[in-house]
């Protein structure tokens, strides 16, 4: 498997906070990872700074056998790399059809048109010329993932794509990740429902206070391990 | 009759009115950027306009095409050059740049044109007009004028509404941070949105230099009539501009009617009016 995406030893700042301290992550060709862990645990922070949102000047991120590190975040976008942003942020005063176009501004080519993203999310069809923010929240957050895909990512992160939504949208929604791996993008989830991110993802990583804790296949975890890693609680063995 | 003479009259002042709120308008609503430096930006293309024709004798049309590009040019530079770097979640340092920018303007002009008020023979643009009844006459320049600020309008409206460069201005309007996680450089769209502007201005800054007397210190007072027609239409509706340049106009030509000396107060006692009763303006998008 090549790798798509590695970080090495990254940090990132809000000012004079750090944020990060020396993240290793990596991401293969067609793997769909997640990140778990508590709120505040740097989850998001590292999304932002490997898309190019917080600045990571002369730090090591490669991305398709580039360094993207430092560049600005419209460049990072037109490398391959699209991020459905936590809280959806659609852009109020324009359609859905026109938040799904503007996704495609950057002019990469690839599988994903506004017929496949319709196809993908059959409920839009109906919404596209209402605007974006009147939709409900699982369709509003069909849309982020739709104005994501159009930009035909090489990778597609996804920030807290489950949060605020009924277990049943959830389900809607984790059903189109298959599809989206089938057009050949893979899938970065940021989530805090550990079950689900054990059941998409073929490798998880699990941060603490910007820090990776844990990280391997789902299989390969136990629960213990993982209430450790999350919790930064010692397990029963480790205490004996 | 002089009264429906009047509210004519207004009405097609309106439209200069509309031209010199329209670039204001389009600024702010992308980029919550106000800038106090618009009216001296006007008197800047209309002293332009003017060396160029009774200067340097260059035939009108030319003259013409020679402001909108320069003064395109300039608003692309100065977005990126300075006014972006001030931009930001504060709204003082625009303020005070611009301010500043005002002040240099004006003593530029002052400089280089002398404090004398000057005007642009528009030849029989001038006096040409239709006369329409017994009492009542339009004048081919203020029906130009109008015409241009409507089509003005409905250009801006079309390129805002039917366009994807309309599509990432409204997208950068409503949340320029994760703009760029579109892949839209924001600097780059900040500039086109000012760009786009300053060629309102450039077209208001040549109807100015026609219509009126205007000398160096003549900025503030037009960026005043701009902020009314704005704030009487409604912040971010474009034709709501339009139909605020058309009530400051109608309003100050039937002031002048009651008494010449009213024109300027009666414009800006109907703008307090109705922002006492509608502060958001009458068609208000944001």
């Amino acid at each position: 498997m090549t790798t798509l995406l590695e970080t090495r030893a990254l940090e990132a700042f809000y000012g004079d906070f750090q944020a990060l301290f020396g993240v290793d992550v990596t991401v293969g060709e067609g793997e769909t990872v997640a990140l778990i862990g508590a709120n505040g645990a740097g989850k998001s922070t590292f999304l932002r700074a490997i898309t190019g949102l917080l600045p990571a000047k002369g730090q090591k991120v490669s991305f398709d056998g580039q360094e993207i590190a430092g560049l600005p975040a419209d460049r990072i976008h037109k490398a391959g790399l699209a991020m459905v942003p936590e809280g959806r942020r659609l852009f109020p005063s324009l359609t859905v059809e026109e938040n799904l176009l503007i996704g495609a501004s950057g002019g990469r080519k690839g599988p994903w048109s506004l017929a496949k993203v319709y196809d993908l999310f059959p409920d839009l069809v109906a919404k596209k010329n209402n605007p974006g923010t009147a939709l409900s929240g699982g369709q509003q957050q069909m849309v982020a993932i739709g104005r994501a895909l159009m930009s035909n990512p090489r990778l597609l992160l996804c920030d807290e794509i489950s949060l605020g939504l009924a277990p049943k949208v959830i389900k809607d929604i984790y059903e189109a990740v298959p599809r989206i791996r089938e057009g050949g993008t893979s899938i970065l989830v940021v989530e805090q429902d550990v079950g689900q991110a054990m059941a998409v993802a073929s490798r998880v990583y699990c941060f603490m206070e910007g820090r990776v804790t844990l990280s391997g296949p789902p299989g390969e975890l136990t629960r213990a391990e993982i209430a450790a890693a999350y919790f930064g609680t010692k397990t029963d063995e480790e205490a004996a | 009759m002089v009264w429906v003479n009047a509210i004519v009259q207004g009405v097609l002042l309106g439209g200069l009115y509309a031209l010199f709120a329209a670039g204001l308008s389009l600024m702010f609503g992308v980029m919550r950027f106000v800038n106090l430096a618009h009216g001296d930006f006007i008197v800047t293309a209309a002293y332009l306009m003017l060396a160029l024709v009774t200067g340097f004798g260059i035939h009108p049309a030319f003259a013409v095409l020679f402001v909108l590009m320069a003064l395109a040019s300039a608003g692309y530079l100065n977005q990126r050059i300075l006014l972006n770097r001030v931009l930001g979640a504060d709204l003082l340092p625009p303020v005070l740049v611009t301010f500043g920018l005002s002040i240099i303007i004006q003593n530029a002009l002052l400089e280089v044109f002398s404090a004398d008020s000057r005007r642009l023979n528009a030849g029989w643009l001038d006096t040409a007009s239709f006369r329409l009844s017994e009492d009542i006459s339009i004048g081919a320049l203020p029906l130009l004028m109008f015409v241009a600020a409507v089509g003005v309008i409905a250009a801006m409206q079309f390129i805002f509404y039917r366009t994807a460069l309309g599509r990432m201005l409204r997208a950068t309007s409503d949340d320029p941070e994760i703009v760029p996680l579109m892949g839209g450089n924001n600097a780059h769209i900040f500039a086109i949105a000012t760009l786009i502007a300053s060629v309102v201005v450039g077209i208001a800054g040549i109807f100015l230099a026609m219509k009126t007397n205007f000398d160096p210190a003549a900025g503030p007072a037009r960026l005043l009539f701009a902020f009314e027609a704005v704030i009487i239409g409604g912040l971010g509706s474009l034709w709501g501009t339009l139909l605020g340049g058309v009530i400051l106009g109608v309003a100050q030509t039937i002031g002048a009617q009651i008494d010449a000396g009213y024109q300027i107060l009666a414009g800006h006692l109907v703008f307090l009016a109705i922002l006492v009763a509608r502060p958001r303006g009458l068609l208000p998008k944001m």
